[in-house]
């Protein structure tokens, strides 16, 4: 082993602890009983658990709602920020960056409170409300940064073979910044399935995820091996969407997270 | 010239970015069919000349003509021309069949029309087996072959080139100049090529517009541009060249280098000072001494494949560059003759510094935003307007800015054979010209003195 290949071993270490340990006892806990036997019966559970299914299908639909309001507000931002003519100061990302350097907790917490103080009901709306607050600017910095990075001559090239400025758009612009929008997609997407803090404040409880039904059943100590059963089917569903976004990313020549 | 042979009509046009004058009064007639080359260094203004005549760029003045019609307001995607850019700008994301055919696409052609233009223009452009490819995985050389058939697809009266060959290396460049000179000679179209490089100008054009600081120098065919240069700029731009201080002494006689020349020019004052460019292919150089025009000494010989490439002291002191089949030892004494025909006169640009200034007291003056010392003199006051003039030989260049009355940036050299004449650009606006002996550098930054004897106040017109 060579001297500088030493020098990733504190980084080896950190990793076996943090990382692989613990989605290793996850993997045992979710096919163990509470006794520490081997068996199926927590995952065949989840299929036959409608309350559990049931609030998945509504954390999923609640993402891809997220994903969706969070893509179709934020890419006009991150180009109107992008393009020089129409943002002309370099403050303005900041702008719609320093949300991002508050907790996203309090953010929460502050939302709720405003809801409350203007007597809006705490529903689903509230929710979406939210999670968009939330998870705006990890749509808007992704794409800003592909359209940025864009050298003008394609759009220019385009216009030059005729294409009016809505073509340079469809036909240039749009699939050029695909791999900003799917890393948007994916920062947004992920999180959003399984978060259950923004559910529990921005609803009050009653409107409950796919994250808060994990949490309950580590927290009340004698569901251990069901959460994590449920844990694990949530990685696989993120680990599925990863991939398949990661595979779309690579047609387009982008960089790759994995 | 017709004005039904004009494609292309540029008049008047100027364009300022950011405070700077890019384009200063252009004006530009271009034929059909021609082969035209902006020429000029980064920073003249040829690239802006182009993106005008693209439509990336709306002229601040001035108006654009294509074909009698006024096409100022007219946005890039209705002009019926294309642009080959300096990196390709090839769309990653599609193949190469589909970025050729882009633009056939946006004019929702016929599917099968697309592929029989596409296969043609490919096969124009020798990149028939290519289609398919990605255009990441191709050469610098293919990728410039497909961006020039992309251009080409729309079937544009104008072909807009914008330093196709910059990013090729030296023998890949010569081949597509072969065959860019071919494909304009079959197309029949005009092309409007912009490069820095003499060479390549001289080679592709059939005119070429050498321009600098925003402004054409000289409009010309390459041999004309060649032998007959009209300023020291464009002499020293194209090739290699003797340029030296001369004196217009009467009608097709010119002093330099301490003799009497026969040459061929006219119209000059008599004993008007005036430049000479005299190509060193040009300088007869023999071992004898008698009956030649000039003697003198040789200080270098390097050889250069076909030729060798010679210093030559002469001696009266001037150095001249000379290159001949025969090589001569150093340190050997020759004798040369310059036939009058290959004696080129320009006239100069100025014969002095002349300024704008302000008294600001009686012994003081302000030009350029620097105040100098200077003679007081009777009838002029303080607050006067003047006009102050001063030789080129008599501005001192300081390598200390601080050490300056003014400071600035040398922003270009001409080696005169016994001397160098400058131009500084001086911070705040304005130039001064410097006759030296000392060796300076393109972008040395330095201070600026004047001695008072040597800064002549007359009293400004008003």
């Amino acid at each position: 082993m060579t001297k500088r290949a030493n020098w990733s071993i504190p980084y080896a270490i950190f990793m076996v602890i943090f990382v692989v340990l613990p989605l290793l006892l996850i993997l045992v806990y979710a096919f163990q009983d509470s006794s520490g036997h081997f068996t199926m019966a927590n995952v065949t559970r989840f299929f036959s658990d409608k309350d559990a299914l049931s609030t998945f299908a509504l954390s999923l639909e609640v993402a891809i709602e997220n994903t969706a309001i969070c893509l179709l507000l934020g890419y006009p931002v991150a180009y109107i920020l992008s393009n020089k003519k129409l943002n002309r100061a370099s403050v303005t990302i900041i702008l719609f960056i320093i949300p991002m350097w508050i907790n996203a907790l309090m953010r929460t917490l502050a939302t709720a409170s405003l809801f409350q103080m203007m007597g809006v009901e705490l529903g689903k709306g509230t929710l979406i409300f939210g999670m968009v607050y939330d998870y705006l600017p990890f749509m808007i910095y992704p794409i800003y940064n592909t359209l940025q990075k864009l050298d003008p001559s394609y759009a220019e090239a385009a216009e030059d073979l005729g294409a009016n400025p809505f073509q340079v758009f469809t036909k240039v612009i749009l699939p050029l910044s695909k791999p900003g929008i799917v890393s948007g997609i994916m920062m947004v997407f992920m999180p959003t399935v399984s978060t259950f803090a923004i559910s529990e404040f921005l609803t009050n409880n009653k409107i409950k995820l796919f994250g808060t039904i994990i949490q309950d059943n580590i927290n009340n100590g004698s569901t251990w091996n069901y959460g994590a059963a449920l844990s694990l089917f949530m990685l696989v569903i993120i680990g599925i969407t990863t991939w398949i976004s990661e595979s779309g990313k690579k047609e387009e020549g982008g960089d790759s997270l994995i | 010239m017709n004005e039904s042979d004009l494609i292309i009509k540029l008049e008047h046009v100027s364009k300022t970015f950011n405070g700077v004058k890019v384009l200063d009064d252009v004006s530009l007639d271009i034929k059909k069919g021609e082969f035209v080359t902006l020429l000029g260094p980064s920073g003249c203004g040829k690239t802006t000349t182009l993106r005008i005549i693209a439509g990336f760029r709306k002229p601040d003045e001035g108006r654009l003509f294509m074909d009698g019609r006024d096409i100022s307001e007219v946005p890039p995607y209705r002009r019926p021309l294309n642009t080959v850019f300096q990196r390709y700008a090839l769309f990653p994301n599609l193949d190469v069949f589909d970025n050729v055919a882009f633009g056939l696409k946006l004019k929702n052609t016929p599917q099968e029309e697309i592929n029989k233009r596409v296969k043609k223009v490919l096969k124009l452009v020798s990149m028939s087996d290519y289609e398919d490819r990605d255009v990441d995985s191709l050469s610098g050389g293919q990728q410039q072959r497909v961006a020039i058939a992309r251009a080409l697809i729309n079937q544009p009266k104008v072909l807009l080139l914008d330093e196709p060959l910059a990013a090729l290396d030296l023998k890949m460049r010569k081949d597509m100049q072969i065959e860019l000179k071919e494909m304009h000679r079959k197309l029949g179209i005009t092309f409007i090529y912009v490069t820095h490089d003499q060479e390549e100008a001289l080679t592709l054009s059939d005119t070429i517009v050498v321009m600098k600081e925003g402004r054409i120098q000289q409009i010309g065919t390459p041999t004309d541009i060649y032998n007959e240069p009209v300023n020291s700029f464009v002499a020293d731009f194209i090739g290699e060249s003797n340029i030296l201080d001369a004196t217009m002494i009467e009608d097709r006689k010119v002093r330099f280098i301490g003799q009497d020349f026969d040459c061929v020019d006219e119209g000059f004052g008599q004993n008007e000072p005036v430049d000479v460019v005299v190509r060193p292919e040009d300088i007869y150089i023999v071992n004898k001494l008698d009956s030649v025009q000039f003697t003198g000494t040789v200080k270098s010989c390097t050889f250069k494949g076909v030729h060798y490439e010679m210093f030559v002291n002469t001696d009266n002191g001037n150095e001249l560059m000379i290159q001949d089949y025969n090589a001569f030892e150093p340190g050997s004494r020759v004798g040369m003759l310059i036939r009058p025909n290959d004696i080129q006169v320009m006239r100069k640009r100025c014969l002095r510094n002349e300024f704008e200034g302000e008294m600001v007291a009686a012994d003081k003056v302000e030009i350029l935003g620097g105040e100098f010392s200077c003679n007081a003199q009777e009838g002029i006051a303080e607050g006067d307007k003047v006009k102050v003039s001063v030789e080129f030989s008599k501005v001192d260049l300081l390598d200390n800015q601080e050490d300056g009355i003014l400071t600035g940036t040398v922003h270009f050299i001409l080696y005169k054979g016994d001397h160098y004449h400058l131009e500084i650009h001086v911070d705040g606006g304005g130039h001064i010209f410097v006759d030296t002996n000392d060796i300076w550098d393109k972008g040395d930054l330095v201070g600026i003195n004047i001695l008072p004897n040597d800064i002549l106040i007359t009293k400004g017109n008003d």
